[in-house]
């Protein structure tokens, strides 16, 4: 089965100067029903990589270069007029802060309604009816009365059900979903990771689940992609990298998450903080962090295929290390 | 609703009040309205006569007391110049300074709000600078000299309009408006254009700073992420969001477009309220003054209770706030 969607050596720039590259030659693909976890700390890419595929870059955001081929188009080829009618239609987000994603003074309703009408030339009777089935299908109660409520009148929690439930209304190929259940608690998050994974199954949709939670990553993905500093640093399998880290990044997020078979034992976690993307250090950009820096590590790695994975790093971790 | 309403009545009626005592006051202290109102050839009787018939004999205190005692029974007392009822004087001028100032405040939305709206949409193309520009012209050339432009140039030089007066007045509801006939229209236009200058600017540069807020919120962002048209988000989740401060802004420039078209009523003789006062203040006919100010504060307190009832309609959020 070919890619559903391929991400080739994407640069994404903010401002012309060369140091602000918020995205920095990542590759990826992703096949039609299989959900990426892409995982890295705060100010990593993340979301930017997900509003590069969007074409929904802040001023004076911009791809710089790379290719993001989605079912065999190539998206920067696209009208804006084209690439409007993908979005929503077969790609879909849902945003990092449900708190801001929906419009205040409208309905939820209208906001709703009018997702399903600017895709599909149905009856507003008919928008409404499938407005209320997506409101169900994400656990809202008595969906048919908040359909007329405003999104004050909702928690965070609720909020971010209802963006999950736009973002589900045209059965897209591919969601974008961004820290999709962090604002929830922890039974309404597996109501909607199920939701998400029947979803896959069905409608044999691919997902790209951006977290910072691996505990997470490792119930709902097939694949990971680890990102540091606009880099991906590593990536394969969920079951390989994370039970086999070869990068001592990962490595470090690993450690520092709580897990049954090292209880007792005290969390560790990562020294310092990932660094401006103004004021990376040359080489590794993980350097400055990192307990296996040689002098080697003063030029940047490349990317090291090993079978099914792969990882930016020159001494990377084995078995034994771990 | 109701109970705010009544308390801003009470409040007002109170701010009427001590109004009412500073006019009283201020009046007697600028000059005293016998010596600009009476023929200096007058003899002594008939001057006495006068000050009687005016009360201008008795004590200030007790001036003031006769005049609420009349405002009791509804009577804002007799205009020292025309020997008629203030109020009447005022409602009759009431109808030439409304048209005047809604025909200023619809040129201000119909040119501000779209204006306003391009420029903040493409804030770098040369247009929108052109634009703002115009509009800090709007708001600093100052209201007398470009009414004297205007008369200058489209009366004085081309001939295409009158400058003088209402022109032929046609009635509705009772009312004579200007803006029925083809004549009036004319003589309207270039004060209601006058007058409405600032205000385009006004709402121009409020429009543009709404629409450079809400572009760059996530909910407009998300609603790009549906697929929205352009359309759409712009006239739906951008102009609904700034319909609110513009709202508020628009409903109290109202207030002082009536309170400020003096300027432009005097420059182009239009015969609103504005001018009555002016002449009023000159001959200190203080009756005509508190029935204006009183009347001026009645508005002001209605126009502040519409807009509460508009904002509880647009913003969702105040009207839960107000279900609390
Ligand atoms: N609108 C913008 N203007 C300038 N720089 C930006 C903008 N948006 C993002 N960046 C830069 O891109 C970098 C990556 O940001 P991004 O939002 O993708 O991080 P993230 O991995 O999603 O983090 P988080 O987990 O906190 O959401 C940030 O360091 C930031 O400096
Ligand atoms: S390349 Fe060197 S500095 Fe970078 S992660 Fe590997 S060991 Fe650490
Ligand atoms: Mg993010």
């Amino acid at each position: 089965m070919s890619h559903l969607l391929e991400v080739r050596n994407l640069v994404t720039e903010f401002g012309v100067k060369l140091g602000l590259r918020a995205v920095n030659d990542v590759s990826f693909s992703l096949k039609r029903g299989k959900v990426l976890g892409l995982v890295g700390e705060s100010g990593s890419g993340k979301s930017v990589t997900g509003f590069s595929i969007m074409g929904l870059l802040d001023r004076p955001g911009r791809v710089a270069a790379g290719r993001i081929l989605f079912d065999g188009i190539d998206l920067a080829t696209l009208s804006d007029g084209e690439m409007r009618r993908l979005r929503g239609k077969r790609i879909a987000m849902v945003f990092q802060d449900p708190m801001m994603t929906l419009n205040p003074v409208l309905t939820i309703g209208t906001q709703m309604i009018e997702a399903v009408l600017a895709h599909d030339p149905v009856s507003k009777e008919v928008a409404r009816q499938r407005s209320r089935d997506a409101l169900g299908l994400v656990g809202i109660p008595s969906p048919e009365e908040r359909l007329s409520a405003y999104p004050h009148e909702f928690s965070g929690g609720m909020r971010q059900r209802v963006a999950i439930a736009i973002a589900l209304l045209h059965h897209p190929d591919l969601i974008i979903a961004d820290e999709p259940t962090t604002a929830l608690d922890v039974t309404i998050q597996s109501q909607i990771i199920s939701e998400f994974q029947k979803l896959t199954e069905q409608s044999n949709t691919a997902v790209i689940w951006i977290t910072h939670d691996l505990a997470i990553v490792s119930r709902v993905a097939d694949d990971i992609a680890v990102m540091y500093a606009g880099r991906l640093v590593e990536m394969g399998s969920v079951r390989n990298v994370l039970g086999d880290p070869r990068h001592p990044y990962t490595k470090g997020l690993i450690m520092s998450v709580p897990s049954q078979n090292r209880r007792g034992e005290p969390l560790r976690q990562i020294l310092g903080m990932t660094p401006a993307i103004s004021r990376l250090p040359s080489g590794c950009s993980f350097r400055t962090r990192c307990d296996r820096a040689t002098e080697a590590c003063a030029v940047m790695p490349d990317l090291m295929a090993e079978d099914h994975r792969a990882f930016r790093c020159f001494h990377p971790m084995t078995r034994i290390d771990a | 609703m109701a109970i705010s309403l009544i308390r801003r009545l009470i409040q007002a009626l109170f701010v009427i009040l001590a109004m009412t005592v500073i006019v009283f006051v201020g009046v007697s202290v600028i000059g005293n309205p016998v010596d600009i109102l009476i023929n200096p050839d007058a003899n002594q009787a008939e001057r006495l006569r006068l000050i009687a018939h005016y009360g201008l004999d008795q004590p200030l205190w007790k001036q003031y007391l006769l005049f609420l005692q009349g405002l009791m029974h509804g009577d804002f007392g007799d205009s020292f110049v025309y020997g008629r009822p203030a109020l009447g004087l005022i409602l009759e001028r009431l109808p030439a300074t409304f048209e005047l100032a809604i025909s200023a405040l619809l040129i201000a939305i119909v040119v501000g709000l779209p204006l306003g709206l391009y420029a903040g949409l493409h804030p770098h193309r040369i247009s929108s600078r052109i634009i703002m520009s115009g509009s800090i012209l709007g708001f600093s050339l100052p209201t007398f000299w470009v009414g004297l432009m205007l008369v200058m140039v489209f009366s004085v030089e081309l001939h295409w309009l009158p400058t003088n007066g209402r022109g032929a007045t046609a009635e509705m509801l009772g009312v004579q408006w200007s803006f029925l006939t083809r004549d009036g229209l004319a003589h309207l236009l270039l004060p209601a254009f006058n007058l409405a200058l600032f205000k385009t600017s006004l709402v121009l540069r409020l429009t543009r700073a709404g629409v450079q807020e809400v572009l760059p919120q996530d909910y407009i962002k998300f609603a790009r992420a549906k697929g929205l048209a352009d359309r759409r988000i712009i006239f739906v989740h951008v102009l609904k969001n700034l319909m609110i401060p513009l709202v508020t802004i628009i409903g109290l420039e109202f207030g002082s477009l009536i309170a400020f078209s003096v300027v432009t009523e005097s420059i182009f003789a239009w015969p609103g309220m504005g001018k009555l006062i002016i002449d009023s203040i000159n001959l200190l006919d203080r009756p005509v003054i508190v029935a204006y100010l009183m009347m001026m504060v009645v508005l002001f307190v209605a126009l502040n209770f519409l807009i509460d009832v508009c904002y509880t309609l647009l913003d969702p959020r105040v009207r839960l706030d107000a279900k609390a």
